[in-house]
Order: structure tokens, then C-alpha cells, then sequence
């Protein structure tokens, strides 16, 4: 086999390490990290939507960080560490997160769900008890148009309780619905409990739909008129 | 898995339908692994040796005559491998009979920007970019029509040549009662004019197909399509070969929502061009070419008039709709039939006049999206109706548990209605959202808006006339216990896969991970209609129950006589087969089937399903029967800022009439993406264009076509979402499940501007409802003008003479008085009749299909 100097000009060589393995590929250079993985490394659960970095859905993790492959050239990652969604199970096991997305309906057509998971993963690696917040700012460059996002923010959840081996599961309500019959304001289940010695982040959007901020009485004036009319 | 054994005897336990062990529980979707671990495999995901890729030349001129195509540069680039003219595929296709308008590639006319040309095929994706850059056309312009407005004052020429007059492809005049009669009763009457914009489905996934030349002439291709058997059939007509030698295999789509259910151009070009070049070819668009191939809601000025009660009943109404269409047919016809056909679903009208036209346009085509067609009218009617209750003093969900249309009953245009549920739904939204203690009451800003909505559990007719089965399941089993179930149905995220696998595994009495699903493909499996109008959790699983319960028929037949006990006794639960008063005595699944193989040889059964014969008899009665219909009410608060007109969804409460969750995690989040869907297109989507100044040609263009310009709700956009199944087994529905992927976006659009009305005093009559129309609204009434924005006037369209159909009321029998366009009965006898179908059906049902 000859050298690399045997390469015409605009194709590269090289080694990437993707999923703790290596995968020798020979690559036009201008191709992006998304292109290389899926058309040379033959790993095609990275998906693409526009290839513009518009939708996330071409999201991998790039030395523990996520990035959006489709704007990432392949030879900027020579030498590092490269992980996708087919890297993130252990051996048969499931990570905590596909098995949340997989059971909880989180994946519907499961098109975006390969970028969601690893920059989901990113943010359990950093934090294992996220708040809705912190898990909407990880989240708001992917798009997703099936769910209507609730069942991905609540496995996110849900798949952090898991690796802490908190047994919180998502409401009931969640799996088979709200009591049709049950008057307002509903009774909404209690949220995960935060860490020992670790006070929750800072949580904008509570799990709770009709929670103390949403639908509690703004002023005086209304909570009067709830009462009286309630 | 919870595992609840009840007695299940044969032929009795799916009748008694009190318990079911697997249907109801959340079981994960039997596709759910594969779906976390990058295995699902889209279309763009396959490859094969010598792959070549494919690219469209697309027009960017909005409407002109082809001159010259030099293909000349492009051919000369090396890597390039062939390229492909419409000339050489000169067939027309189309999703609908009616309207079989176009061309794989263009053949002398463009009629939008983006309107395929030619194609090229190359070793490399950036080969075949560059050579379809290099492809130089020329074009001859011709004048062009933005909307319907101009299509109406432009008949010349014409864009296509079938339209029903000028520039209209589709004028629709039905009149069913005593219309005006019914307008003298009331006691106030209401005029609306609405508009609601455009919009596309947006799925994840682009559309990408792969086409892969065999033995013998044969072309095999895989796509993102949700219905499969009419890409066959375009592929049959475009190709000219016959049906066998071509095989379509759907692959899961990354989404559909409706875009992937037209057989699309590319499809053709590559097939052609796998044939052509005796290799594989792949074409995978990009997000640009997938607003282009669009097919989604259409643009729909509506004209609305109602008669009202002082008490609230409706007494008539007049619906006028103005749909544009696009540069193509598609499914045009049945989208301009919908904008009137459920209308009458979910509130009693005993009189109704509908008229509908659509429009030719140089953009791209409009067809069904999430809905398709209802939501449009469905908009201007609870919009409508919230100003009534205001009018008559009526609360506007009072008024709405007045009207409901009863169950079991017919419709004035002749839709037989089953299993009603509404009227749980709305009192389940008022009860949770706290309705009666807070509506019109919330400060300043804050509002609550309630609205309805019904639709399909699919549509009752195939799209083109025939006396087949629109769903089939075959079911092979044998002594290794597997069960394989082979049907044509197609998995676009909704969980049709879950629904078939957990309908025979109850039946069956086996887990899900005991069945191995074959789906979508045309040569292995029976003929499913694909995945639209919310028909196959209907059609698949009544398919599916009936193969199902006729394997476990001829299990128990012979686990009977090994046993010696009666077939009536046996129950099939928890992969055993036993008899219900000894479960002991039982054998295992396994055991049962090896008795069965044994006895009767190789083990096969089939199912099939044909929806009832609706009773409307006059012509346009095809649009809108269903076996069932499902029913959806909402209630959604918003928070909207006076000085801006910005406003923020705080909290949707949405019942659906869904009839039984066969996977109730499954059925919640159809639920909630139709809720997150319909804000989309209630707040931000719109699928516009504009038109470049004179000198460029004054191409129409679409303003946005990027993930990133076309606005979508991302994460921080939703709402807290509550959502009831209200479950009331519907007896026409496969275990009493109704649908329930699209009628739960159906009440959101009006709901949220019902709640900015009373959140502001303003009415928006027109979606999307953007911060900058609340704002214009709320500037007209601090100026003293009606505190309202929306279309002012309605034109003025030729709807043609009526087609009277007289009422149920009236004593009618579902046909017209007199209508002259009325194909007499000895042409249709041509291609069958209603009668024959029916004859068809009966003999099908007594037809005993086990190979028993």
C-alpha cells in the first residue's frame, strides 16, 4: 500500500475514532463528519434534516461534547474521540436514555431521536438531575415533529432518575392518561426529589402542567373570584 | 408485562370485550429498540454495490414552455453515468384517477419553481450536484397565477387542461335540505369570512427512494413513502411494465403527517434510471427540494353562514370555501370535497349548502396534510360559533352540548355517524381547565378558548374504484411458535407496527417479541392502502383480527381433539392454550401450534377488511364516510401582551373520543404532537412565497424553504398539556380503538384564537394568529373600527348549479333530485357497481380463506 502522498488532491486519509473504535477512511476533504460517518464508517443511525445545522438531528458527541456533524468537516476530528448513537448502548444493555425514549413514546418516528439521545446524554454526563430548564436549553437546537416535546423532556427525566437509581418514574397520568372526571386545579404528582447536598438547578418549567406557576391565581382579584365561583 | 389471564374462551372472548391482557397496557412499541439504537432503516440509510446518485434539475422559472434541455456539459463531467428527460417517461401519473397530471420530469411545461426537468446520475453525490448545476435549460415564460384571486380573473391559459372551468380545477355545489327555509326559521344569523394560510408537514426526514435493477427485467424500489400500493401503481403506468415485475418496499418513514402519500417524481427517476443503467440509484432530497415536493395543507379563503335559535340551535348553514392548489392535482379533489364534508359530524345542521372550488396556482402542489382539509372549515366554524355564544348570550360550551349530533344517527349529507363521545370531551376539557369558574373571567391578557373537532377513522373508499380489500393480513405460523404477520400497512411513527403485532398477540395469547412483522412491501404482502386519512389502526386491525381469530380457530380445533374437551372452552392467554375451567390440562403455544401443524398441514391465515357501504348515493357521497368517526375537544389558555401582541400558550386541556387506547402511551403522544402540530400552524407556520421583482423573471418563490426560516415550535414553545382519552368502545371499530393521530389537531387552531379573544377582546380570523395581526387588531378597535383582522371580502365564485340532495329528515334515500353530470347507471355498470361491490363483499365474507 503507498503512502498518502498516492492520495489525489481533495481526498483524505485517515483514522477516526468513533465508538471507542478506529475506522481507517479514505474521504474527499471537504466531506463533513456527518457525510464520513455515515457514507465511509457505514454508521448510519446519524441522521440528517438539512444539513445546514438547523434541526440537531445530525447530533453526535465529539470528546464528550455534542456537536452537529453536518457542520463539522471530518478532518477536524482526527484524534478525537467520536460518539454516536450506536456507541451508546453497553454491549446488549440499553443506556438509561433509549430505554426512557423507547418505553415512554419519546420516539415516534425516531428520525430526530438519534441527535436528541447523545445531546441528551451530554447534558446527563454533566448532570444527572437536570431540571426541565436546563434540559429545554440542551435540547433547543433539535427539532422534533412528532411528540410535541413533553415525552422527550419527561424521559430525559426519567433517564437521569434511572442512572442515579432513583426510582421516580413519570406520572401516571403520562402513561395512561388524565382522570377525565378529576376537577381543576388537578393533583399533579411530586417532582423527582433533588440530590443529597445538591440543591436542584434552577427549574423555569416544572414537569407539573398545571403547577404553582401556571396556573395559580395571579393576583388577589382572581384568587377571590376562584373561590367565590369555585 | 402485567399478564391478566381472564377467561377468554373461543368465540366468546372478543365479543364480551370486558378485558384485554396486552391491548390498553403501555407496552413498549414493538420497533422501540430499534428506534434508540440507530437500527431502523430509512430510506437513505440503505446502500448497495455500485450505487449510483441521483439529482433533479429542477425549474426556476415559476411557468414557461421548455425550449432546449442541453445535457451536454453535464453528460461530458467525468463520474457522470446517465442522465434522464421526461421525454422518456412520457406518462402521466397522480395520486387520484380524476386528476393523473403529471410527469416524472417535465415534459414541455414547468409549472412552479422547483418542478423537476431532468435528472442526472453519478458515482458521487457531489458529481451528480455538479452536473445537474451544469445542465443549461431554456424556457419560453408564460404568465403565471399566485393565488386563487388571480386564477379566478386569469382562465387563460390554462394550466391544465381538465380543469372544470379556466384556471378552476375543482368547482363542488352540494345543497342538502331546505337550505333557505332553514335560514327564514332562525332568529340571528351569522356571516364569517376566514382565512387560514398554508403550511407543510415538515417531517424530520427527507423524502429519499432507491431503486435496484434485478433478474428479468424486475426493479425493486425502497422509499420514504406512507402508501406504498400507489406508488406501485404510478410506477406501473410510468414505467409501462407490468405490476409484478415491480416490486415498492416502504421503508420506515421518518415521519409523514401526509407528505410522503403522493407517488412523487423522484420515485420514477430513479426506478427509470436503475433500469436504464442497470445499477442502483439513489435520490435523496434536500430540505430545499422537500418544500418543493410539499403536498401540504392548502391555503383556504372560507365563507361562512349560519342560521342560530335564540336558543342556540342551527337552523341552516352556508359554507363557501376558496382552496389554492397549487401547480398540480394531487389529491386536490378530495381535499376541496373535505373542506365541507365533516362539517356536519359534530353538530346538528339540518340543512347544508357547501360549496367548494380549488385553484390552479404556479407553486408547488397543495394535498393532504394532518387533517386534510378539515381543519380549514373546522377553524371557521368554532371560531363561528364562539361568536354566536357571545351573540346569544349562550357559554360557548353550552352551546356547543346543545347542538351535538346525536349517535347512531345520519347526517343531512348522508354520513353515517357511530359512536359519539363529544359531549364527555368538552365537559372533561371545561372540567380540568376550570372553565366555569374562570372563563371570561382572567384578568386583562389571559384567556381561555374552547373548540371542537371531529374526524375519520378512515376514509370508506380506496382512491381509485374497486371491489378489493383496502386492508389485508396474512398470519403463517409453524412449530417454532413464531408467528409471522405479513401486511402492506406502513409505520410512519404512529405505531401502525405496534397496533398489528399487539392485535394478534392478544388474539393469539402470545407476547409481542413472539411475532415477526413483514410490512409494506408489495411482493410479500397483502395490499394495504397505506397510512392516511387515520385508517389503519380501522382497516389493519380489523384485517388483523380476522386472520388473527381464524389462526386461533384452527389452533383450538385441534388442541380440542388432542385434549378432548370442546373448542368453545379453550383459552388462548399467556402463550398457553387451555381449557378455562383446567388451565393445567393446557398446552403450551408452541405444543398447540405443532398440534395444529400436524393435523392440518402447513398453517396460513388471511384477514381482510372493507368498510361499510356509506348510504349516500349522489355524486361527491364518496368524500367523508367512515366506519366511525372520533371526536376531540380543547381547551387552551393563552397569555397574550397588549402592547405587543405577543402571546405564549400556558396550557392545552384536550379530550379525545379515542374509543379504546390499544397502546395508551402510544395513543397520548399522537395526542400530544397533534397538539403541538396544531399550535404550530394556529401561531407561527406558513408555507408563503413571494415574487421576485420583474427583471427576475417575477418567479414565485417561497420565502422560507429552510428548517431554520420556516417557523416550527421548538422545545421552549410548548405549553403544559393535559390530555383525557375519553374510551367508550366503538362496536364498528377492531377492539372498540378509534383513531386517533389526526382529530386531536383539528380543535386547536380555533381554540387558540377563541382564548386571545378572551384574553384581549380581539378577533383573529385567520391563522396563523402572529403577534403582528393581534396587534393591527387591537389598534383598529382603540381607533374605534371593529376590533378585528382578518380577510374582508369573499369573492365572487361560479360555483356552478347545486347538485339538491334531499335530507334524511326530508324523507330522502341519499340520492340527488336531478343532476345532470350524474354518470347514468349503465356506464358505471362499466366499472362496477355499488351493487356489485356489495355482492363482492358478501360473497367475500361467507368465502371461508383458512387453509384449514
Amino acid at each position: 500500500m503507498s503512502g498518502p502522498s498516492a492520495l489525489p488532491p481533495g481526498v483524505t486519509a485517515a483514522v477516526l475514532r468513533v465508538n471507542g473504535e478506529d475506522y481507517p477512511v479514505v474521504f474527499p476533504t471537504h466531506h463533513t463528519l456527518l457525510e464520513v460517518l455515515r457514507e465511509k464508517c457505514g454508521l448510519t443511525g446519524t441522521k440528517h434534516g438539512c444539513e445546514l445545522g438547523e434541526c440537531g438531528a445530525c447530533a453526535v458527541r465529539v470528546d464528550g461534547e455534542a456537536v452537529l456533524s453536518c457542520l463539522k468537516l471530518a478532518v477536524e476530528v482526527q484524534g478525537c474521540s467520536v460518539e454516536t448513537v450506536e456507541g451508546l448502548q453497553d454491549d446488549n444493555e440499553l443506556h438509561p436514555l433509549q430505554r426512557a425514549f423507547a418505553d415512554f413514546g419519546a420516539a415516534q418516528c425516531g428520525y430526530c431521536t438519534p441527535g436528541i439521545l447523545m445531546v441528551a446524554s451530554a447534558l446527563l454526563d454533566r448532570n444527572d438531575n437536570p431540571g426541565d430548564a436546563d434540559i429545554y436549553e440542551a435540547l433547543s437546537g433539535n427539532l422534533c415533529r412528532c411528540t410535541g416535546y413533553h415525552r422527550i423532556v419527561t424521559a430525559v427525566r426519567w433517564a437521569g432518575a434511572m442512572a442515579r437509581g432513583d426510582d421516580w418514574r413519570p406520572p401516571e397520568e403520562d402513561f395512561h392518561g388524565a382522570d377525565s372526571q378529576a376537577p381543576y386545579p388537578a393533583p399533579w404528582p411530586a417532582l423527582p426529589p433533588a440530590r443529597e447536598g445538591e440543591s436542584r438547578p434552577a427549574v423555569e418549567r416544572e414537569l407539573r402542567p398545571v403547577g404553582d406557576r401556571e396556573l395559580q391565581p395571579r393576583d388577589e382579584g382572581e384568587l377571590e373570584r376562584l373561590s367565590d365561583g369555585g | 408485562m402485567a399478564a391478566n389471564p381472564k377467561a377468554d374462551p373461543v368465540g366468546a372472548g372478543c365479543e364480551s370485550r370486558e378485558e384485554y391482557r396486552l391491548i390498553g397496557t403501555a407496552f413498549r412499541r414493538v420497533d422501540g429498540r430499534a428506534k434508540v439504537t440507530g437500527q431502523t432503516q430509512f430510506a437513505d440509510d440503505l446502500n448497495f454495490p455500485r450505487m449510483a446518485y441521483v439529482k433533479l434539475v429542477r425549474s426556476t422559472v415559476p411557468h414557461a414552455r421548455i425550449r432546449n434541455i442541453d445535457l451536454s456539459a453535464a453528460e461530458a463531467m467525468d463520474g457522470v453515468l446517465g442522465t434522464l428527460v421526461g421525454t422518456e417517461l412520457p406518462d402521466k401519473f397522480g395520486i387520484l384517477p380524476v386528476s393523473e397530471d403529471e410527469h416524472a420530469l417535465a415534459v414541455d411545461t414547468v409549472r412552479f419553481v422547483g418542478d423537476p426537468v431532468a435528472a442526472v446520475a453519478a458515482v458521487s453525490e457531489d458529481i451528480a450536484h455538479e452536473a445537474a448545476l451544469a445542465v443549461r435549460v431554456e424556457y419560453e415564460l408564460l404568465p403565471t397565477i399566485s393565488n386563487f384571486n388571480e386564477a379566478l380573473k386569469t382562465p387563460e391559459p390554462q394550466m391544465h387542461d381538465y380543469a372544470d372551468d379556466g384556471n378552476i380545477h375543482k368547482k363542488v355545489s352540494l345543497k342538502f335540505g331546505a337550505v333557505e327555509e332553514g335560514f327564514e326559521e332562525a332568529d340571528v344569523i351569522l356571516e364569517d369570512t376566514c382565512y387560514f394560510e398554508g403550511n407543510t408537514h415538515l417531517a424530520m426526514e427527507q423524502h429519499s427512494a432507491v431503486s435496484v435493477p434485478e433478474d428479468e427485467g424486475r426493479v425493486t424500489v425502497y422509499s420514504s413513502t406512507q402508501t406504498p400500493h400507489y406508488v406501485h401503481r404510478a410506477l406501473t403506468k410510468v414505467l409501462g411494465l407490468p405490476a409484478s415485475r415491480i416490486r415498492v418496499v416502504a421503508c420506515s418513514n421518518g415521519g409523514g403527517f401526509g407528505g410522503k402519500s403522493d407517488p412523487f417524481n423522484h420515485e420514477m427517476v430513479v426506478a427509470k434510471l436503475a433500469l436504464k443503467l442497470g445499477r442502483p440509484c439513489k435520490v435523496t432530497l434536500t430540505r430545499e427540494e422537500v418544500f418543493y415536493c410539499h403536498r401540504g395543507r392548502h391555503p383556504v379563503l372560507m365563507h361562512l353562514k349560519t342560521g342560530f335559535t335564540k336558543d342556540g340551535s342551527i337552523t341552516s348553514q352556508h359554507l363557501r370555501t376558496a382552496l389554492d392548489g397549487g401547480a398540480f392535482g394531487s389529491y386536490g379533489v378530495a381535499s376541496t370535497y373535505y373542506t365541507g364534508a365533516l362539517q356536519t359530524t359534530t353538530y346538528r345542521i339540518p340543512n347544508y349548502w357547501f360549496e367548494g372550488a380549488r385553484a390552479f396556482t404556479n407553486k408547488p402542489p397543495c394535498g393532504p396534510k394532518r387533517g386534510h382539509g378539515t381543519p380549514q372549515p373546522r377553524f371557521a366554524f368554532e371560531v363561528h360559533l364562539d361568536k354566536a355564544a357571545h351573540h346569544l348570550g349562550i357559554d360557548p360550551a353550552e352551546l356547543r352540548l346543545r347542538n351535538l349530533q346525536p349517535p347512531d344517527s345520519v347526517t343531512a349529507n348522508w354520513l353515517r355517524i357511530g359512536s359519539i363521545e363529544l359531549g364527555e370531551c368538552i365537559e372533561a376539557v371545561v372540567r380540568g381547565s376550570g372553565w366555569k369558574e374562570r372563563y371570561g373571567k382572567l384578568p386583562e391578557g389571559r384567556g381561555l378558548g374552547l373548540a371542537c373537532g371531529a374526524y375519520l377513522c378512515g376514509a370508506g373508499l380506496p382512491i381509485y374504484w374497486n371491489h378489493m380489500p383496502q386492508s389485508g393480513v396474512q398470519i403463517k405460523l409453524d412449530r417454532s411458535g413464531c408467528v409471522a404477520v405479513f401486511c402492506g400497512e406502513t409505520e410512519i411513527g404512529q405505531g401502525s407496527d405496534s397496533v398489528l403485532a399487539a392485535i394478534v398477540a392478544e388474539i393469539l395469547g402470545i407476547e409481542l417479541e413472539d411475532i415477526r412483522l413483514c410490512v409494506g412491501d408489495t411482493d410479500l404482502t397483502p395490499v394495504d392502502l397505506g397510512s392516511y386519512s387515520s385508517r389503519v389502526t380501522m382497516m389493519v386491525g380489523h384485517a388483523a383480527m380476522q386472520a388473527a381469530e381464524r389462526a386461533r380457530d384452527t389452533i383450538a380445533r385441534a388442541v380440542a381433539a388432542q385434549l378432548e374437551v370442546s373448542e368453545a372452552e379453550l383459552v388462548f392467554a399467556d402463550r398457553r392454550v387451555f381449557p378455562a375451567g383446567d388451565p393445567d390440562r393446557g398446552l403450551d403455544f408452541n405444543a398447540a401450534v405443532v398440534a395444529a401443524e400436524a393435523r392440518f398441514g402447513t398453517l396460513g391465515t388471511t384477514g381482510s377488511y372493507i368498510p361499510p357501504r356509506a348510504p349516500g348515493r349522489y355524486r361527491g357521497a364518496g368524500v367523508g364516510p367512515s366506519p366511525t368517526y372520533s371526536y376531540s375537544a380543547a381547551v387552551v389558555e393563552v397569555e397574550v401582551d397588549p402592547q405587543t401582541g405577543v402571546y405564549d400558550c400556558r396550557h392545552v386541556w384536550m379530550a379525545h373520543d379515542i374509543g379504546q387506547a390499544i397502546n395508551p402511551v402510544l395513543a397520548l403522544g399522537q395526542i400530544e404532537g397533534s397538539i403541538y402540530m396544531g399550535l404550530g400552524e394556529a401561531m407561527m407556520e406558513e408555507q408563503v412565497f413571494r415574487r421576485l421583482p420583474k427583471r427576475l423573471s417575477s418567479a414565485l418563490v417561497h420565502k422560507m424553504p429552510s428548517l431554520l426560516e420556516y417557523k416550527s415550535p421548538g422545545f421552549h414553545d410548548m405549553p403544559g398539556m393535559t390530555s383525557y382519552m375519553i374510551e367508550s368502545r366503538d362496536d364498528r371499530a377492531p377492539m372498540g380503538a378509534k383513531e386517533v393521530g389526526q382529530g386531536p389537531l383539528l380543535p386547536i387552531m380555533p381554540a387558540v384564537v377563541n382564548a386571545i379573544f378572551d384574553a384581549v377582546g380581539v378577533r383573529v380570523d385567520q391563522v396563523p394568529a402572529t403577534p403582528e395581526l393581534i396587534l393591527k387588531a387591537l389598534e383598529a378597535r382603540a381607533k374605534g373600527r371593529p376590533a378585528r383582522v382578518g380577510p374582508a371580502r369573499f369573492p365572487r365564485v361560479d360555483y356552478g348549479t347545486p347538485v339538491e340532495v334531499p335530507t334524511p329528515d326530508q324523507g330522502g334515500d341519499g340520492r340527488a333530485r336531478h343532476d345532470p353530470k350524474h354518470r347514468s347507471r349503465s356506464v358505471r355498470a362499466a366499472s362496477g357497481t355499488m351493487k356489485d361491490r356489495e355482492d363482492a363483499l358478501k360473497e367475500r365474507r361467507s368465502a371461508t380463506l383458512t387453509t384449514a
